[in-house]
């Protein structure tokens, strides 16, 4: 039954790519640059769900102690990582695109990339550390930490920067501007490659579970 | 206050991890009975002996500030133990221990051997019903030996004590015994 | 109140452990000089703009910080007295006095910086009461995060690299502010100027102590 979902999941993804590709019209001025929304969004949304859900299994390893839950939230970290530089990447060649320069340090920018230091950070720790279970504490403890002070971003980051740069700050997607054929596009890029976080963290966790059963066998 | 201590253990295992350091532990201690634990370094001895409150503890990696004299280090812990008359009885116990005359001395100043006597003093601050001692007889001297020997005598006729050692002639001072290991 | 007593208690062995040594003063003091003087030399006779020289001062503040804030834990790992003091101190006393200790180690370094920013850089504002607002509630955001970061460090390896990287993300939010709020302060005297700044730094600073309260046992116990 898997193999089919499995089988169905890249085939929508395949059908992204095309639509992506060959079907969606491009929007003024930013010509082929504009197919960079369907692939740069989700990238940006899988960063943030990650980071949640890191968050989220470093609460319950606290709770419950069992190191299993610190290995997903190790896990949602790593996507996290990968994607995270992902979006970095490919909204810098937008920003190139859109606006001239591939850095500006405009609230979204900054944002991503402070998620790219926490990651980074995180990995950090981890690698410091040798004992299993003092490396997952420390590590929940950070990943915590981490996650109460982002929300200032949020509210801080617009305020300085909108005093730094007269520019407004468009919205890069031009969400407003998006005809069907782009919103259709975008959607199911969304959904398809939140599956596809679901189907990669699923795996990993699957993985886990077999390297933790071995653990225990061979004690 | 007087009251009746009992500790009772069992079935005492501990993980580091997937590593199992002991397993399936059982004793039990009444006042007026001492414990002696043997085991090869690494076996876990010192994981065990981790427990603290009512309890005076001597260990190697429980060091002393050692910017500060050793009446400092005292008094800092006097105070956060509530300990009243803590002053005398500092006094009192550095003399005990053969360190009369070195309580101003920051504690860098002092060799091993007078490290190790000062942690006798820190533990025995607060008359603890219960005292465990790792290594308790490492880099003392045999007047420090002596003095040592008298504190575990002396814990072990009404009160708890438990050591943790592999010097032989300590483990005489332990009632009962346990070896832990694989 | 029996916490907070025993915290007043360790911050004071803390502060008596620095007397004798100066070690951590020494560390950050130094630091903070030395990058004054290298900014200052580097700039040399070019204008910088009041708005660099805010970032300035938070950026020679935040690296100072960085090079002594971490001490407070670090050293108690490598003394071994870590364990020592656990057995006489309930994790929250132990936050809070070092806490106490990191705060008011931050602000004897600004004191002695400020003023010498000023000199060397040909810094001035108007708001002079806005920036020492703006320093103070910051601080206190900045010392509570670099002890909670410290704490986690103290038991890693690599520390000193460890601690700035992991530090930076987590104090970026003061630094932004701080920064925002001492550029108002070159032209305004108003505190409704700063406003946002001062509310999201004093917000941050709850909510850290806040989260460093709730998470600093399980980091201790380790």
């Amino acid at each position: 039954m898997t193999k089919i979902w499995q089988f169905a999941l890249f085939l929508w993804l395949t059908v992204v790519i095309i639509l992506a590709f060959l079907w969606a019209p491009l929007a003024e001025g930013l010509g082929e640059y504009t197919r960079i929304i369907y692939f740069h969004v989700p990238a940006a949304w899988l960063t943030v769900l990650s980071f949640l859900l890191g968050a989220i299994y470093s609460i319950i390893y606290i709770k419950k102690r069992e190191i299993k839950f610190d290995l997903y939230a190790e896990s949602a970290s790593q996507i996290g990582l990968v994607f995270c530089l992902l979006a970095t990447v490919t909204g810098s060649i937008w920003a190139k695109v859109s606006w001239g320069s591939f850095w500006n340090w405009d609230p979204r920018e900054t944002s991503i990339f402070i998620l790219l230091l926490i990651y980074a950070a995180y990995f950090a720790l981890r690698s410091a550390i040798e004992q299993e279970e003092r490396k997952a504490a420390l590590a929940a403890v950070y990943s915590l930490f981490a996650f109460v002070s982002v929300p200032f971003f949020v509210f801080i980051v617009p305020r300085i920067y909108s005093s730094l740069h007269p520019d407004p700050i468009v919205n890069p997607e031009g969400r407003i501007n998006m005809d069907s054929k782009m919103l259709t596009t975008f959607i199911s890029s969304l959904f398809g490659f939140t599956l596809f976080f679901i189907w990669i963290f699923k795996r990993k966790i699957d993985l886990i579970g077999l390297k933790l059963n071995l653990k225990k066998m061979e004690l | 206050m007087k009251y009746d201590m009992q500790i009772i253990v069992r079935s005492l295992g501990k993980n580091f991890g997937a590593q199992k350091v002991f397993k399936n532990l059982n004793f039990e201690l009444s006042d007026g009975q001492s414990l002696a634990i043997t085991g090869p370094n690494g076996s876990g001895k010192t994981t065990l002996v981790r427990v603290y409150s009512y309890i005076g503890l001597v260990g190697p990696y429980l060091e002393l500030y050692e910017e500060l004299t050793a009446l400092e280090n005292l008094r800092f812990f006097a105070r956060m133990r509530g300990i009243k008359d803590a002053f005398n009885r500092s006094m009192n116990l550095l003399q005990r221990l053969g360190l009369d005359g070195r309580g101003d001395d920051p504690v860098k100043n002092y060799s091993s051997g007078m490290r190790q006597r000062l942690k006798y003093v820190f533990a025995l601050l607060h008359e603890p019903h219960v005292l465990i001692l790792d290594e308790p007889t490492s880099n003392l001297d045999v007047q420090g030996v002596n003095t040592v020997y008298g504190i575990m005598t002396e814990q072990k006729k009404d009160k708890i004590l438990i050591l943790a050692t592999n010097d032989q002639a300590d483990v005489k001072y332990g009632d009962q015994q346990i070896a832990v290991g694989p | 109140m029996q916490l907070v007593l025993k915290a007043w208690f360790i911050f004071q062995k803390d502060l008596k452990q620095e007397f004798k040594t100066r070690y951590s003063i020494n560390a950050i003091l130094l630091f903070a000089i030395v990058t004054l003087v290298t900014v200052s030399f580097s700039i040399g006779t070019f204008a910088a703009s009041a708005e660099i020289k805010s970032s300035l001062l938070w950026i020679i503040l935040f690296f100072a910080a960085m090079s002594g804030l971490a001490h407070i834990f670090v050293r108690e790992e490598e003394k071994h007295t870590a364990d020592t003091l656990k057995l006489v101190a309930q994790p929250m006393s132990i936050f809070l006095g070092k806490f106490l200790f990191n705060f008011i180690l931050l602000i004897v370094l600004e004191i002695i910086t400020l003023p010498l920013f000023f000199a060397v850089m040909n810094f001035s504002v108007e708001g002079v009461t806005v920036l020492l607002s703006v320093l103070l509630i910051g601080s206190i955001g900045l010392s509570a995060g670099a002890t909670m970061i410290a704490a986690i460090i103290a038991k890693a390896s690599a520390k000193g690299a460890l601690f700035t990287v992991l530090s930076f993300p987590i104090l970026l939010p003061v630094l932004i502010a701080g920064i925002s709020g001492t550029k108002i302060a070159v032209y305004e005297s108003t505190f409704k100027a700063a406003g946002a700044e001062l509310q999201m730094l004093f917000a941050y600073a709850v909510v850290v102590i806040t989260a460093a309260l709730l998470l600093f046992d399980f980091v201790w116990k380790e």
